[in-house]
């Protein structure tokens, strides 16, 4: 199933620049150096094996099967440009199902479609294009405001159907449309399906391919383009496969698995390439912390992140969206560049210290960094389920937080959820009664917050060089805010340990 | 069969694009040259690049950007101040997300993106890409080592690098995203390196990039560098990004 990595000579090969021999005989090159940096993490055992199989190269053209194999992410985009069989390299015209964009970007790309197709063009699809206000909203910053005013003058020119527009600043709630940060809004409005095409003005559009879908962020320039034609020319990536198995155990979260991949491959690891994640481990998360997982993605170089569809799936889906889907799977055949496997069992909960995503450590050998706030919110932490994470942690310390802890609910719906389910195990108490109990803020409005800093009175900016616990995505200088500011991404569940004890903590301190 | 490892296809069912100046019709879309391959390997250089279909002209970026740097008017050579960087140099040091408020598309905010190019560089940067109060930089390309622009989708970070007046980057590599918003949008070109440039140069280097022979020269410590061929890109980032040479080569009609 895993092909030879001479297959494609990878520009990102870092990983096998390493000269290290550590016996590891019946593994490549690219086995031997994930090895080294298992044990450099402090590691006892190999957790992580990584595969080549010793198969001899065939020629495509031999044998019938291998000709018209192909990997999940092959699939998705040869059926979207009307290809029967693509390979990695393939440039390709693709029919794009969804584009989305958000009051950053949205303005610039309106500029440029208007520009380059005429004041007075039509978008492509007005069903197609979802518009989502969630960046920098809950700001007196008056361009901020105009670049919402903006969108809505777009949206109410194109007659676009799905627009989910803020007036009322001051009060999220008194806004019935909108809804907060774009991929959750996507998941949760049934814009996600597998076996799609969704591009987005923003990075972490990756998060949707945990529907099975091809999700990638794009620029303005591309974004206009698609605008105007609904089309896009996109090369097809080769995949790398991560199999996970394993029972997850309890103190761990996606969080944790991603973070131990980008640490694995490096930020640039897999540039250019498609990350696809099954295994037993990946079959048993709920649909958010498969969006975690695939969030993440990027941070790794990567293209675009995909897990298959399966029940999981499907259910989440039901009641979401009215519009048929195909998923598609990876063929038995399919070639992949490389396939690492996990035995998740072996491992522990991780953080990334500053300034870097691929900057992996163990939780609990960052026990004596003391930290001055923790956050909790983003695309990638800020989801129902991450703050039903936080909230059992902090329910089973029943102590109170040492450090200022910022809640920041991804959307009007976790911020909801929040209020009204009863975490399991609480006796009825809902996440926010618990989050009192410990001290923390109370949960804000929702959207993008301080992941990326924003204007200078976005609510729990890092405006001065603290050391900031955080679920979010990136820690590069300067990303909350200031550029001294040192940022640990972690786990809801290792946030919420960190916010109990005032310093970087290993949950397992107070999960049992 | 051979695979060939890059194919261009074609969409089906194409009507003819119409002209802005007309209402356009719900399904307008694009028409291709048959083989769109053949177009895009000549690499005609135009000496006259159409100022229309960009937000400012090369020649103010470009030539004008400082009194020590200048272009020929083919865009064939580079010649000024190098700036250096490290490796992994993202895109919130490229352009803090607090001025991302600032839209590309309208020109007096793209002038001010040009303005805070590079600013989120820690303090250890001591000498600024842009001085303080200065709306340009005086340095026509900057010297990078891997993954150059990794981080967000933001096309602000190409854009406040071209609205700066650099011409190019030569950087170890590229995070992909931000490589493909250089071509998109033309604003500067993406060139990659053999080896680490960053190890060999100094900020302050006057250098001059040969694109026709893929060499960079740096004329303060007489070494001379091969830089990987920019390829098909090139021609895009010269004619000024996707939509101006789709027109320029007949892709789609001018307007």
């Amino acid at each position: 199933m895993a092909s030879s990595s001479s297959f494609l000579a990878p520009s990102s090969t870092s990983i096998l620049h390493s000269k290290k021999d550590l016996g590891l005989s019946a593994f490549t090159s690219t086995s031997s150096i994930s090895s080294q940096r298992c044990q450099k993490t402090g590691f006892r055992r190999i957790c992580c094996s990584v595969a080549a199989p010793q198969q001899s190269q065939r020629q495509p053209s031999t044998t019938g099967s291998v000709k018209t194999a192909m990997t999940m992410t092959e699939k998705i985009l040869a059926r979207a440009s009307e290809k029967p069989y693509l390979t990695p390299g393939d440039n390709v015209w693709v029919n794009v199902d969804i584009l989305m964009t958000h009051d950053v970007c949205g303005p610039g790309s309106i500029g440029i479609f208007k520009k380059e197709f005429g004041n007075d063009a039509k978008v492509w699809d007005r069903e197609k294009l979802v518009i989502i206000p969630d960046h920098y909203i809950f700001t007196a910053d008056e361009r901020a405001n105009r670049n919402v005013d903006i969108l809505r003058d777009f949206c109410h020119e194109q007659n676009i159907k799905y627009f989910y527009d803020i007036k009322d600043l001051s009060n999220f709630k008194a806004n019935p449309d909108y809804k907060g940060v774009c991929h959750i809004a996507l998941a949760q409005e049934g814009h996600c399906r597998p076996g799609e095409v969704l591009l987005g003005t923003d990075s972490h559009t990756c998060t949707a391919g945990a529907f099975g879908q091809f999700a990638t962020g794009i620029g303005n320039t591309d974004a206009g383009f698609v605008l105007g034609t609904g089309k896009l020319l996109l090369k097809v990536p080769p995949t790398l496969r991560f199999v996970m198995d394993g029972e997850m155990p309890n103190y761990l979260l996606a969080k944790d698995l991603i973070l131990q991949i980008i640490g694995e491959i490096t930020m640039a690891g897999a540039t250019y390439k498609s990350m696809e994640f099954v295994g037993t481990t990946v079959e048993s998360l709920n649909m958010e912390e498969r969006m975690t997982l695939c969030n993440m993605v990027v941070e790794a170089g990567g293209k675009n992140g995909v897990v298959p569809a399966d029940s999981t799936t499907f259910k989440y889906l039901e009641g979401k969206t009215s519009l048929p889907y195909q998923p598609v799977y990876s063929d038995e055949q399919a070639r992949f560049l490389s396939e690492y496997r996990f035995d998740v069992s072996k491992l522990e909960p991780l953080v990334a210290k500053p300034h870097s995503p691929d900057n992996r450590a163990l939780a609990r050998e960052c026990k004596d960094v003391k930290i001055d706030r923790v956050y909790i919110g983003s695309c990638t932490g800020g989801k129902t389920e991450d703050f039903m994470a936080a909230a059992k942690l902090f329910l089973a310390s029943g102590k109170q937080v040492k450090v200022p802890t910022f809640l920041v609910p991804a959307t009007q719906k976790v911020w909801m959820d929040l209020y009204s389910i009863p975490v399991p195990g609480a006796g009825g108490k809902t996440c926010s009664q618990i989050f009192e109990e410990a001290g923390c803020d109370t949960p804000a409005s929702p959207s993008c917050g301080a992941c990326l800093g924003g204007p200078k009175d976005t609510y729990a900016r890092l405006n001065e060089p603290q050391v900031c616990v955080s679920t979010t995505n990136r820690n590069f200088p300067g990303r909350m805010g200031h550029k001294e500011g040192q940022i640990y991404l972690a786990s809801p569940y290792t946030a919420a340990a960190s916010a109990l004890t005032g310093y970087v903590t290993d949950p397992r301190e107070f999960l049992q | 069969m051979a695979f060939t490892t890059t194919t261009t296809t074609t969409p089906q069912n194409l009507t003819t694009f119409t002209s802005s100046s007309h209402k356009l019709t719900p399904s307008h879309s694009l028409t291709f040259p048959t083989h769109p391959t053949q177009t895009l390997t000549s690499r005609a250089i135009s000496t006259s690049i159409s100022t229309s279909t960009r937000i400012h002209t090369l020649s103010t970026t470009r030539a004008t950007s400082s009194p020590s740097s200048s272009t020929t008017s083919a865009e064939t050579t580079f010649h000024g101040l190098c700036y250096v960087v490290g490796d992994n140099i993202d895109t919130d040091q490229i352009i803090p997300a607090e001025y991302l408020t600032l839209v590309p598309s309208k020109p007096d905010e793209y002038q001010k993106l040009g303005s805070y190019a590079l600013i989120g560089l820690p303090s250890s940067y001591a000498t600024r890409f842009v001085e303080p109060g200065e709306l340009k930089t005086k340095y026509t390309v900057i010297i990078a080592g891997s993954n150059f622009g990794c981080g967000s989708s933001r096309e602000h970070a190409p854009v406040a690098l071209g609205a700066s007046g650099t011409a190019a980057v030569v950087a170890e590599s590229y995070a992909r995203i931000f490589f493909r918003n250089s071509v998109a949008t033309g604003e500067v070109y993406p060139l990659e390196s053999e080896g680490r440039l960053c190890e060999e140069c100094r900020t302050g280097d006057v250098v001059t990039i040969e694109m026709k022979e893929s060499k960079l020269i740096n004329h303060t410590t007489g070494k001379e560098y091969v830089l990987k061929a920019i390829g098909d890109a090139g021609p895009v980032i010269e004619a000024g990004g996707i939509f101006a040479y789709a027109r320029k080569t007949g892709m789609i009609p001018s307007r």
